[in-house]
């Protein structure tokens, strides 16, 4: 029987020649995430299981960037429990304030994950290294405390979704606006258990940022994972990033999936998911006037470097409307950097935004920017879900960089094109 | 390995903070946690629930936060086995790993009714309902699984593996 991309990974990861959906296999791992939130809980269990060292000292990352730079002593000790065992156990891919970033956009950067490998992490938005044609998925705690341990995750085989992307998106149709039609289209349990596999010859339209953010979001759609066909932007990217090997795996002829979609970028507007699910989305030419208080710019979903420039194109000579706090948040210090050599920061801080260290922050509602009752904030985040960003009763609409910085300047929701 | 029980049965979408609410967090100990299992959505659960008990849900059961809290309140609760149409993800690995045994089968989800009498194989995946006298088909758990189990979740099986 033919099997999909993610399959393929699994069998070969559990020395199998066939898997099949449904079946439980055990697969070996090339890297074990965690981050100051749910390393500290696998970490206790590690120690339960008769855990001494980590499997392999260069597959397990942990990443303290939820509530860092420390927001309160609480996570201060959190992340100083984390610290300690990192340095205890000689974790070479601990990174601390100065080397840190959103831990999704970090490990692909650093070149710790390359097409083929097989990714566990204790967040859920683990899922977004498929961009990269590897296969990663969210677990809970004592999974990423096995791990560890052992190198090793058991699995259901998934079965999978089918995307033909066909076209080339229009200017201010981005990776976002794509996931975000998709999940509008499918629903938030649309995917379910299931693996999102992209291919089709539009995904040549789309840089590997697009890729990373449209990997990111599968989550929101129930999916175990999302992955893309590996083809020479791919290979580009990992080569320009890491000197590993990395191997391809493409769909057998007579792989099965459950369902299939052929999807024109070409006729995607641009997107938004109002209040409060992925699933709730409007195209731009549907939103009526909806004045906003904030918007936050960044998150493992929109804060790479092609993020920032969409923001910057259109923030460029433009103020930002004196009702609105503008947050952008650089997904790592070296996109960070990137941004300021590329005069992006200038364009930011002169149009009136606030520019913020790399950090999961109002994201998760965390720490820098959350909403009171009743305020509404526009962010390229991932998640809109009650209270997500602060109060219970206030709202996050979810939407591109272009569609952000937009609104920014109109201090409502704004159609990029309008601006420009 | 079998389970023998009666039945609670709920609908669709039965989530993690029916399960265990958020309230009641602050502890892990399972002894505590048990008091408030399926508290939001059958308050007296916790008062009729005996050792051995299944509940069946339909769609999509144990959705919402990653909290491992949940499948150990219902395993804490003496409860032998959850079966459903179908389970949300997280929530269905995180069973396996505190070992608190779930099985997928639409057909016993959707004919099995409260207070059914159940008796379970974990090896053959047969759930025979013994009010009903009916038998559904589950799929067996592979080997490594029922280890998982038997070891009553990953931190033992793990332990006896390193
Ligand atoms: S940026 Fe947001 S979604 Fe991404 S890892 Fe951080 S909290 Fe999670």
């Amino acid at each position: 029987m033919g099997m999909t991309m993610t399959q393929k990974i699994l069998a070969e990861h559990a020395n199998l020649k066939e898997v099949v959906p449904d079946q439980f296999i055990e697969a070996d791992l090339d890297m074990v995430l965690g981050n100051d939130i749910t390393a500290p809980v696998a970490i206790k269990e590690f120690f339960k299981m008769g855990g001494k060292d980590v499997f392999h000292k260069e597959k397990v990352a942990l990443v303290p960037d939820h509530f860092t730079p420390n927001k309160d002593i609480k996570s201060a000790e959190q992340c100083k429990y984390m610290r300690e065992f990192a340095y205890d156990k000689d974790i070479k891919n601990y990174f601390e304030i100065g080397e840190m970033g959103i831990e999704h956009a970090l490990l692909p950067e650093k070149g710790l994950v390359v097409a083929g490998d097989v990714v566990i992490g204790a967040d859920s938005h683990t899922c977004t290294y498929g961009a990269l044609g590897a296969f990663s998925t969210g677990v809970g705690s004592t999974d990423m405390a096995a791990g560890m341990a052992r190198g090793k995750c058991w699995f259901k085989v998934p079965s999978a979704i089918k995307f033909e992307l066909t076209g080339k998106p229009n200017k201010f149709v981005s990776g976002k606006d794509i996931i975000l039609h998709i999940i509008g289209k499918i629903g938030v349990d649309g995917a379910r258990y299931k693996s999102m596999e992209f291919m089709g010859d539009g995904i040549a339209n789309l840089s590997m940022d697009d890729r990373f953010t449209i990997a990111n979001m599968a989550i929101e759609a129930g999916a175990k994972n999302g992955i893309f066909i590996v083809d020479d932007r791919t290979r580009a990217y990992i080569q320009n990033h890491s000197t590993r090997e990395f191997k391809e795996y493409t769909p057998d002829a007579d792989a099965i999936y459950d369902e299939e979609y052929t999807i024109d970028l070409a006729t995607i507007r641009p997107t938004l998911s109002f209040p409060y699910s992925p699933d709730n989305t409007r195209t731009i030419d549907e939103v009526e006037d909806i004045e906003i208080d904030q918007i936050v710019i960044g998150s493992c979903t929109n804060g790479r470097i092609d993020d920032l420039r969409a923001a910057a194109e259109i923030l460029k000579g433009n103020k930002i409307d004196r009702k609105v706090r503008a947050i952008i948040f650089p997904a790592t210090q070296k996109i960070y950097l990137q941004a300021i050599e590329e005069g992006l920061i200038k364009i930011f801080i002169e149009a009136g935004a606030i520019v913020s260290t790399p950090t999961c922050g109002p994201c998760l509602g965390g720490h820098m920017g959350i909403l009171a009752e009743g305020e509404r904030a526009v962010a390229t985040t991932n998640r809109n879900f009650v209270g997500r960003m602060g109060h219970a009763k206030s709202e996050v609409y979810l939407a591109s960089p272009a569609i952000a910085a937009a609104s920014a300047i109109t201090g409502k929701i704004t159609n990029p094109e309008d601006i420009i | 390995m079998k389970a023998k029980g009666k039945v609670f049965k709920y609908g669709d979408n039965v989530d993690t903070d029916v399960i265990i609410p958020a309230r009641y967090l602050s502890t892990g100990d399972p002894k505590e946690l048990r008091k408030h299992c399926m508290e939001d959505i059958d308050k007296d659960f916790a008062k009729n629930v005996e050792e051995g008990d299944i509940i069946v849900g339909r769609k999509n059961f144990g959705c919402g936060s990653s909290r491992e809290h949940a499948p150990i309140a219902i395993k804490a609760s003496g409860v032998s086995c959850v079966i459903a149409e179908t389970f949300a993800r997280i929530f269905y690995r995180n069973s396996f790993n505190v070992g608190l045994p779930i099985i997928e089968s639409s057909e016993a989800a959707k004919k099995i009714e409260k207070d059914d009498e159940l008796e379970i194989d974990f090896q053959t995946g047969e759930i025979r309902n013994l009010t009903k006298n009916e038998i559904y088909k589950g799929q067996p758990y592979p080997e490594f699984i029922q280890k998982i189990i038997e070891n009553e979740g990953l931190v033992n099986y793990v332990k006896s593996n390193l």
